[in-house]
């Protein structure tokens, strides 16, 4: 920018600026301009600014002396200026270096605020100034602030921002419907055999929420059954019935506790990784690439894990039930002292088939609800690393909640079939 | 070039027989270099030739493998990671996508390298936040979350808080990728200008090649097939310089070097 600084109301250059005043001399400086450790540094730095009015609607600054972010600020001085620049009474503003030294940011600032006041107010504006800081200046004015450019967000009253929420439950549940209808038209094209799913992924998946999560629903769920072996025995013993232990924990195991064990522990281990997963392709615009090259996401993101999370939850059900029943059995044999013959056949008498056939059912609804929860809040989610996190929260969060709300419907379903 | 220290001291930053690479891939060997203060500094090479990987030795985000890389005369990677961070902070950077921090305004993203470094008030951090984007030509943008803005916008938000602390020396990573010529031309504006100005030292990687010829005081070619610096001065000197060989006047021709 080789041409003069032009700040609209520019009457007069640095050349034709007013005679120098009678000024005190300048204070000693000695630093070279830029040197790095000047961050929170303890000796104060000793700048100056002066003004002169010599007629009454003229107001000349000058500045002079060291600079430095954190301890040059001038806030009072300038306020001053700021309060006499609005106040119309002021025609013109001049600002002068005076023995000016090792200078940064913080006197831009400075300078950079008067300008903008003078500018808003109509001032006119005269810069004598060393280059640098003309240019600078001259830069921070080069574009109007946006049109468009957000102010501050109005506070919003109580009942208005209650009504805002109210208002905005049902676009949020339009959401939730358009993506079960999408995922309901990629299960008819997969039913066509023509949905975008490659066998790869799904074996990932199935892979992902199968076999690898096999030790962890081993450990939780033999604790589990240990747990509920040692609760029952507790007070059964007082009744000399413990050997009902068998019933309880195979019972409880087979029937609900296998599912939700397998449910909650998948909603943090699956869920979230479905939902932090697609997030950040979400981020990454991949999501949108694969719109782009005609395939469609829910096809090709949502499906395969669904089909593998529903696939398998069942399974692994099963599976917690048996590791369950084992950790009931280890406690009941090693520390009760039952016969392990005596506990197995008292298991099988008193526990039916149908309980093993219910914990599956709930194990499978748990699956689709973790996957899809997990699928939504990705497929949902903003494009920011902030979004990522919200909604990977989301997914967990509202998985649980759908198993527990799940538990409670399909268990008055079960009581009103008396199953 | 022999790293003695009268030598080291006269360049802002000096890069002496530098290896780098990743595990035993060596990406660029016997790399040396010097940056004088005010300088205009550009790293140049194909994709794939280890630019962004020796701009991230510099910053001290990866270890060189062989070699040394001296800050105004300090042995940069001999220290530990605090002297690093010490020397860091008087340098700026402008990542490839801005790299802004999302959950935070432009104006926080700024204002939260001054709070952490300074103790200035509140008011004047917002001040300087908003002096800065101005600069970069933001007005009026500093409530915006990066991602409302363009691409564009996003890398003149990163080069301001880059220039948040007044570095000494500023490191940009691809600035004028992806950026429209306009918004490209004006970046380079930006830099002339801040190096005018303030001084200011910068470092750039870069492969467009209208804004090297406009901007750069020196560079070096890092070529990808000998993993070495191949060529070395002035942009615009090079290309037309006969001693030019090979991929570098390829590269600095857009391929018509060698017909």
């Amino acid at each position: 920018m080789g041409e003069p600084p032009y700040f609209g109301y520019i009457i007069c250059s640095r050349h034709q600026a007013e005679p120098a005043l009678a000024r005190m001399s300048c204070t000693g400086y000695s630093a070279e301009m830029q040197s790095i450790p000047r961050l929170k540094e303890t000796s104060r730095a000793t700048n100056r600014v002066e003004t002169d009015r010599a007629r009454e609607d003229r107001l000349r600054v000058s500045v002079g002396g060291q600079w430095r972010m954190g301890e040059s600020e001038r806030r009072d001085e300038l306020a001053s200026l700021l309060d006499e620049l609005e106040s119309g009474r002021v025609r013109r503003l001049t600002l002068v270096a005076d023995g000016l030294g090792p200078w940064d940011s913080s006197l831009l600032v400075f300078l950079a605020r008067l300008v903008g006041v003078a500018r808003a107010g109509g001032v006119g504006v005269c810069l004598d100034l060393p280059d640098g800081l003309t240019r600078l200046l001259s830069l921070a004015f080069a574009v109007p602030a946006a049109a468009d450019a957000r102010q501050k967000e109005v506070k919003e009253s109580f009942l208005s921002a209650v009504g805002g929420r109210a208002l905005g439950l049902l676009p949020g549940m339009n959401n939730v419907f358009a993506f079960f209808g999408e995922f309901s038209q990629a299960c008819c094209r997969l039913a066509l055999g023509r949905a975008h799913m490659r066998a790869r992924d799904l074996w990932e998946a199935v892979h992902e929420c199968g076999v690898a999560a096999l030790p962890i629903i081993s450990l939780t769920s033999l604790l589990f059954g240990l747990i509920l072996a040692f609760v029952g025995s507790v007070q059964l013993t007082q009744f000399g019935a413990q050997i009902y232990v068998a019933g309880l924990v195979s019972i409880g195991m087979l029937r609900i506790m296998g599912a939700v064990m397998v449910g909650v522990v998948m909603s943090g281990r699956v869920g979230a990784a479905y939902a932090a997963m697609i997030g950040a392709m979400q981020v990454n615009e991949e999501v949108d690439a694969l719109q782009a090259a005609g395939i469609y996401p829910v096809d090709f993101l949502v499906l395969p894990r669904a089909l593998a999370m529903t696939a398998m939850a069942p399974l692994l059900t099963l599976y917690a039930d048996i590791t369950g029943v084992i950790g009931g059995f280890l406690v009941a044999v090693t520390l009760m002292g039952i016969n392990p013959y005596d506990y197995l056949s008292t298991a099988a008498q008193l526990t039916p088939f149908r309980h093993v056939l219910v914990g599956l059912a709930y194990g499978t609804f748990f699956g689709v609800i973790i996957a899809l929860t997990g699928c939504f809040h990705g497929m949902r989610c903003g494009r920011s690393a902030q979004a990522v996190g919200l909604a990977t929260t989301a997914a967990v969060v509202h998985s649980i909640v759908g198993i527990i709300v799940a538990t409670a419907a399909i268990t008055v379903v079960a009581s009103a079939l008396n199953v | 070039m022999d790293p003695d220290n009268t030598a080291a001291t006269q360049a802002l930053l000096r890069v002496c027989g530098l290896q780098a690479g990743f595990g035993r891939r060596v990406l660029m060997r016997e790399v040396s270099f010097d940056v004088r203060a005010g300088e205009i500094f550009c790293i140049l090479g194909g994709s794939g030739s280890g630019k962004s990987t020796l701009l991230r030795v510099l910053m001290g985000l990866k270890a060189p493998q062989a070699g040394q890389v001296f800050y105004g005369g300090k042995n940069f990677w001999a220290g530990d990671e605090e002297s690093r961070r010490g020397i860091m902070r008087g340098a700026g950077v402008l990542f490839q996508g801005g790299a802004l921090w999302s959950s935070m305004t432009l104006a926080e993203n700024v204002e939260f390298v001054l709070q952490q470094h300074t103790d200035m008030s509140a008011g004047d951090i917002r001040a300087q936040a908003l002096l800065k984007l101005a600069l970069a030509g933001l007005t009026g943008f500093g409530d915006y979350y990066p991602s409302e803005i363009s691409g564009g916008m996003r890398k003149r938000a990163g080069l301001a808080r880059a220039l948040a602390l007044d570095p000494r020396i500023l490191f940009l990573d691809e600035p004028s990728a992806g950026l429209d010529p306009v918004s490209g031309r004006m970046l380079d504006d930006l830099v002339l200008e801040l190096r005018a100005a303030l001084k200011t030292t910068f470092v750039i990687v870069s492969h467009e090649l209208q804004s090297i010829f406009a901007v750069a005081d020196n560079c070096i070619y890092l070529d990808a097939a000998s993993r070495r610096v191949t060529a070395r001065g002035r942009p615009a000197d090079l290309a037309r310089d006969p001693a030019t060989e090979g991929n570098a006047l390829r590269f600095l021709t857009r391929g018509a070097g060698l017909a």
